[in-house]
């Protein structure tokens, strides 16, 4: 059995290879993505967010005359340890709670802090009673660091899905699958061979651009590598399985492109590849966490972000391995060879 | 010799059609065993069945009297009438990785002097000619040494020097001792090749045996031929079996010195006249209609 999945999976890598073409667009798109929004964005949001602690999801502006503002977003938050530890970072320029002891915090090595503090005071100096302040130390995380999991992770989900859905649907449709077919080789170990072909190729690209994007950009890890590297190796597993599902049966590559599509833009969008989803409704965050590349963003950035252990991540690990298995057992009973 | 390949009452109903009729035949080991007939008669679908590749709609299939299974699949060596290989492979790798999927395998050298590919080893699959590409496809079908092997219309497309290179290869398989099943539409190669033919029709095979025996019993004698435009008057008078296919008369006959003075006054330039012995292709077109369809 493994000597006949060896023998595809060596085919299979030499293929993708070999085609230069596919195989440096693999390459160049998460490094032209890097390095583009490093620069085009600098580093720094462009919005004043200021975090509103209290219970209600809805901010009443008549509490304080702050909250009038227009030129900066507010955004309500119950999690303190969580807003907190975003003002330390300077994802939130300031943390604000109304209430029978007003009291903010901020960062004092923040810029933007200093300017929006400014108005919360000027604002206030009519509105008694005087606000309580506190203050949080921590270095910035500029969106470079916080988007690096998200470019690599859709680069990982675009190569792994349309890297093996599309190949399997072009064997299919030109014969080859069925060549196979007429050999011992069982459904499972032509899976298992796309599978760990895709996965090495994928984590080697991965690899390669993480390492010299942390070099050149000088990214944020607070965690352990190895950690990171296993998250992104058993998310790729679960983004190859899934790709493997849905060209399980299909026959045309204009369907199987339509339906990649049809999973990838809405794992795209919804698993915060290039922006954060706390503000959205919990219907778009349970959905979120249907997708495999939603527990491999939260999981890297927790790693690379805030330094969270194995343990910490472990849920998630388990939550995409058996995603990966669903979609494996799924693939190798509905798995077609012929077009019949 | 024991019976390699049997099948019996097989059936393929798609929707509207009935691609395959309860078709039956048994083939002994060691020979090679044609099945012939026009587009659309369910050849190829009877013998993807017999691989496993197109489940019937019911039948079955026997394999040296065991229903097809794994051994059937070490055993067999099948070339298909359309495969892709992978692109960016070259053909030894290609060879490679098809022998490394059995358990028996051929002696890879073996393989490659047997296909004449020594030259072609290292060119890249896309770059090979329609005959370098059936040889490399006829040695992917015999890297697990097989017993049985399946040729599905190998010659295709190929130009004439091509297909007689792979009649050399396949008469050499032949003489190896391999069982052969060879599905073609040309009756040329059917006659050099095959020991013995079905002709189907329609989903069914409409007649079976060795061409000699199956041209001796439907033709007694030679066929004299003439355009259709030498004819002058009408040839009822003449006693043999008389037909006219794509501008030509054709005349079989048991005494050509009869038949010619019994023709000469009907036919206005003698010089035009050819004796000859019947063929495969005549009585594939006798059997089949008489036209080759599209």
């Amino acid at each position: 059995m493994f000597g006949r999945i060896y023998a595809i999976f060596k085919g299979r890598n030499r293929e993708f290879l070999r085609d230069r073409a596919s195989f440096a667009w693999n390459m160049l798109l998460p490094i032209v993505l890097m390095f583009g929004l490093s620069f085009a964005l600098g580093g720094d949001r462009d919005a004043y967010t200021v975090g509103v602690l209290q219970d209600d999801d809805v901010i009443v502006a008549a509490q304080h005359p702050f909250l009038d503002r227009r030129d900066i977003k507010f955004v309500a938050t119950r999690d303190k340890e969580d807003a907190l530890s975003k003002v330390a970072r300077h994802q939130l320029d300031l943390l604000v709670e109304f209430g029978d002891t007003p009291r903010y915090w901020v960062n004092p090595d923040s810029a933007k802090g200093h300017f929006v503090e400014l108005a919360l005071l000027q604002a206030g100096s009519t509105a008694p009673p005087t606000i309580q302040k506190e203050q949080i130390a921590g270095d910035p995380i500029r969106y470079v660091d916080w988007v690096l999991p998200g470019i690599l992770g859709m680069n990982m989900m675009f190569s792994c899905m349309f890297g093996v859905g599309y190949v399997v649907v072009r064997y299919r449709k030109n014969g080859f699958l069925k060549r196979l077919s007429a050999t011992p080789l069982t459904s499972f170990e032509f899976i298992a061979a796309q599978v760990a072909s895709r996965m090495v190729l994928i984590m080697a690209i991965t690899v390669f651009v993480y390492t010299g994007t942390h070099l050149f950009l000088d990214t944020r890890m607070e965690g352990s590598f190895f950690t990171l590297f296993l998250v992104a190796l058993v998310g790729a597993i679960s983004m190859v399985s899934l790709g493997l599902v849905i060209s399980a049966r299909v026959t045309s590559e204009e369907l199987a492109g339509g339906l990649l599509n049809l999973v990838n833009w809405p794992m795209m969008l919804l698993s915060g590849v290039w922006f954060s989803l706390e503000g959205a409704g919990d219907f778009v965050q349970n959905l979120a966490k249907l997708f495999p590349l939603t527990h491999v963003l939260n999981s890297a950035r927790a790693v690379m972000l805030d330094g969270a252990t194995l343990l910490d991540v472990a849920p998630s690990l388990v939550a995409l391995t058996v995603l990966s298995a669903t979609f494996i057992g799924i693939g190798a009973r509905v798995f077609r060879w012929g077009q019949y | 010799m024991p019976t390699v390949l049997e099948a019996r009452n097989l059936t393929k109903q798609y929707p509207g059609v009935r691609a395959v009729d309860g078709l039956s035949f048994a083939m002994p080991e060691g020979i090679c065993f044609g099945l012939l007939g026009p587009n659309g008669a369910g050849k190829t679908t009877t013998v993807e069945i017999i691989e496993g590749v197109t489940p019937a709609t019911s039948g079955e299939v026997f394999y040296f009297g065991e229903p097809v299974g794994p051994k059937f699949q070490q055993e067999a060596g099948i070339q298909f009438q359309n495969t892709a290989l992978q692109d960016f492979l070259t053909v030894r790798e290609t060879i490679e990785m098809f022998r490394s999927l059995y358990e028996r395998k051929a002696d890879f050298d073996k393989l490659v002097e047997q296909c004449s590919l020594h030259d072609l080893l290292d060119r890249d699959n896309r770059k090979l000619s329609g005959g370098q590409r059936q040889r490399l496809l006829l040695a992917v079908a015999l890297v697990n040494r097989p017993r049985l092997i399946f040729l599905d219309e190998p010659t295709t497309g190929l130009d004439p020097q091509a297909r007689r290179n792979f009649w050399d290869l396949v008469q050499n398989l032949r003489t190896q001792g391999a069982s052969i099943v060879l599905t073609t539409h040309y009756m040329d190669e059917a006659q050099v090749l095959c020991d013995e033919i079905a002709i189907m029709d329609a989903g069914k095979i409409v007649t079976q045996g060795s061409p000699d025996a199956l041209l001796r019993e439907r033709y007694k004698g030679l066929i004299i031929e003439f355009p259709v435009t030498d004819v002058t008057g009408a040839l009822d008078d003449i006693e043999h079996t008389v037909y006219e296919n794509l501008g030509i008369v054709e005349v079989i006959t048991s005494d050509v010195s009869a038949s010619l003075q019994q023709l000469s006054p009907h036919v206005q330039n003698l010089n035009h006249i050819k004796i000859r012995q019947p063929n495969l292709e005549d009585l594939f077109l006798d059997l089949t209609g008489h036209t080759l369809r599209a």
